[in-house]
């Protein structure tokens, strides 16, 4: 059963879902790094996204020129939530911010179900991207998702090329390890934590908006995603791209390879109705043990942001 | 004085007496509880769109009386479900509690309810335990005891001659419980059980590992929001021309509008499909196609039966919901026209019915709907009757 195709499969898999959860988790760190600001709305700007680029992909007729479109009001979005609600929120600790973003999900949530209704939207996977190809001689692999590696490859690599080689970049870089200094220096930190808000915002969007054909976009559509991408910044190191970078492919492998060979693994050592019962809740649980793991030998994350 | 007194307390009692004994109640009070937010309230939508519309054409009378409702959101939340009871029995004081999408809302509602001699109609949910060792002459179901569909597909996959299936089924009591009612009549090899977290979307590990494992079909119930992103992704994954996909639950007017034609030719088993051939279910059908623009899911079919068997009861007892016994005995007995055709009811108050073969196809006018291919099972009943005492 254990057989090389299968393997290499699997871990496609997980790196494709992986680049995804790096999607949604860099505007995380960021927004918690740089801001020191707990968004657990962050879902909802994803699913925001999703809704987006699926009207706008019912109206035009072109999945990548409907992402282009939304990721600007996506964009937008977030800014009228930083604008509107959290702005006050900075000088509150942890806790009230918890508690108000816990509320902007309720809220989101049910107003997407208002305006866009309970039933959930289908976005066609567009006819190029459809279908499976060979990559080498004996597998083969869905074309849409090959297409979201090479998105989230992408995104990774212009988003490093920002981080690191612009003016802007380094002004994110610095809010991350020091804020205090960057604002001592004259920085408008308003309008700072405003964009590096929307640009979040607008990240989670895309990654919403690129598993959007191959999921149902629906209200709370976000919300499971969140706890994934909360495990993957801690495990990263709060506040750095690369940590996230490199902690999403860690736990987009360890979840995707776990689930599909533990069960199996399982099934040859223990009875069959206790592998049953024993396989799926110990798979799903690797990711978290991963997380245990990280944080009992460097507690900072990977890569923590003051030092990487 | 005394006899002034005496003569009172007469004048009261038969007051009081006279609208039990002689005139019939002057309306019936009616509960409706269902899940109208949340992300599980795409079903609750659909059932409460069934219900509305037997009750508008019914001009808002149930059984002759003036129907008076009260509409509830148990939220697919029990602790808020058990609220909603205690105010519906206490404080309303309604004749009929009905609605109800999931089987855990059910439970949470059904003591409450049935112990204070209410009438409880589930237009949904089936769990074991009511159907079996907790059942209430109180309780009636219009639709059937959770394991049944289950049960009704393994017979159809049997007959189908397929010796090898897959099993894949979300981790929680309706997914254990789908695939034990499967495995119960599936007298072929079962190659592989996979079970994944409710809130799971993606699930390319699954299928990756189900196409390697070349069954000769898969047995499917994933849940909740899980149910699009496993179609999507089973047909974009070429699956659906390889290996046939039956499953419960999965694809039906609910999910349809969004999956569309990715669905096509998947198999499943029901007791009612939009284009079973009687004459209830074609009015029914118009009707709601009429109202809401688009086709009624079984959630709907099950809302409307309970309408119109409250109302074919109330009519029998002449609007005496007031005598509980007469009302039980009514609507346990009582002919209606309902959308599955005619059937009665089993000892635990559960319907016996047909069970359908039902495959996705596009229909006429092209767009994709679950379609009757067959009987499979003929007056179904399930397993659980036994253990009730009621007879």
């Amino acid at each position: 059963m254990l057989n090389l195709t299968l393997v290499l499969n699997q871990a496609l898999n997980g790196v494709q879902f992986g680049l995804m959860l790096f999607l949604f988790s860099a505007g995380l760190t960021l927004v918690l790094g740089i801001m020191n600001l707990v968004n657990l709305a962050h879902g909802s700007l994803y699913m925001l996204g999703a809704f987006f680029a699926a009207t706008i992909y019912s109206w035009v007729g072109s999945l990548p020129l409907a992402i282009l479109l939304a990721l600007p009001v996506t964009f937008l979005a977030g800014v009228v939530v930083e604008f509107v609600v959290l702005r006050s929120f900075y000088q509150r600790d942890h806790l009230d911010q918890v508690l108000a973003t816990f509320g902007l999900i309720l809220f989101l949530n049910e107003l997407a179900r208002v305006v866009w209704g309970a039933a959930p939207l289908n976005m066609a996977i567009p006819a190029f991207l459809s279908g499976r190809v060979e990559l080498i001689p004996g597998i083969t692999y869905p074309v849409y998702r090959l297409a979201l590696i090479a998105l989230g490859l992408l995104v990774a690599l212009l988003l490093y090329l920002l981080v690191a080689k612009t003016k802007l970049g380094m002004l994110i870089r610095a809010g991350a390890s020091n804020r205090e200094m960057v604002e001592a220096l004259g920085v408008d930190i308003r309008l700072l934590f405003t964009g590096v808000f929307g640009f979040g915002a607008a990240l989670a969007g895309l990654a919403g908006m690129a598993v959007g054909p191959l999921l149902s976009v629906e209200p709370a559509m976000g919300d499971g995603v969140l706890i994934l991408a909360l495990v993957v910044i801690v495990i990263g190191g709060i506040g750095s791209i690369r940590g996230s970078f490199v902690a999403a492919l860690l736990v987009g492998l360890v979840d995707t390879v776990g689930r599909a060979f533990l069960p199996g693994l399982l099934v040859t050592m223990l009875p069959r109705t206790l592998a049953n019962a024993v396989g799926p809740a110990l798979a799903s649980m690797l990711i978290y043990l991963l997380m245990a793991a990280v944080l009992l030998f460097r507690p900072q994350g990977l890569f923590p942001a003051a030092r990487g | 004085m005394r006899i002034g007194y005496f003569g009172a307390v007469v004048a009261g009692a038969v007051a009081t007496l006279a609208p039990a004994q002689g005139s019939a109640a002057d309306k019936v009070k009616i509960g409706f509880v269902t899940t109208l937010s949340g992300p599980a309230s795409l079903n609750g939508q659909h059932m409460h769109d069934g219900f509305y519309l037997a009750v508008d054409e019914l001009a808002g009378k149930i059984g002759g009386l003036p129907a008076e409702i009260s509409k509830n959101d148990d939220q697919a939340k029990p602790d808020v479900a058990k609220q909603i009871a205690e105010r519906l029995v206490k404080r309303d004081q309604v004749d009929v509690v009905t609605g109800v999408m999931y089987s855990n809302i059910l439970l949470a509602l059904y003591g409450t309810v049935v112990d204070s001699r209410t009438l409880m109609i589930s237009s949904n949910a089936g769990p074991s335990q009511v159907a079996g060792k907790d059942c209430s002459p109180y309780f009636f179901s219009t639709s059937w005891q959770n394991d049944q569909p289950h049960a009704a597909a393994a017979i159809s996959v049997q007959k189908a001659g397929i010796k090898n299936v897959a099993l894949i089924a979300s981790n929680y009591q309706a997914g254990q419980d789908a695939m034990a009612g499967f495995k119960s009549k599936f007298k072929g090899k079962v190659i592989d059980e996979i079970y994944v977290p409710l809130n799971q979307l993606d699930f390319s590990a699954e299928i990756t590992k189900l196409a390697s494992e070349k069954p000769d079909a898969i047995y499917a119930f994933v849940a909740a929001g899980g149910t699009l992103p496993f179609a999507k992704q089973y047909v974009e994954a070429g699956m659906m021309k390889q290996i046939p996909l039956y499953s419960a639950f999965m694809f039906n007017s609910t999910t349809l509008p969004a999956v569309g034609d990715l669905a096509l030719g998947a198999r499943s088993a029901a007791f009612w499909t939009v284009d079973l051939d009687n004459a209830a279910n074609a009015k029914f059908v118009a009707a709601f196609r009429n109202k809401y623009d688009h086709d009624p899911s079984v959630y709907s079919a099950q809302a409307y039966d309970s309408v119109y068997l409250i109302d074919a009861a109330v009519r029998e007892i002449k609007g005496h919901v007031e005598d509980r016994e007469a009302f039980i005995k009514a609507l346990a007995t009582v002919r209606y026209d309902s959308v599955r055709g005619p059937y009665r009811y089993n000892n635990n108050h559960f319907p016996i019915e047909n069970f359908y073969a039902t495959e996705i196809i596009k229909a006429a006018d092209g767009h994709p709907i679950e379609a009757n291919k067959d009987v499979i099972l003929n007056d179904d009943q399930d397993d659980y009757h036994k253990q009730c005492p009621l007879n």
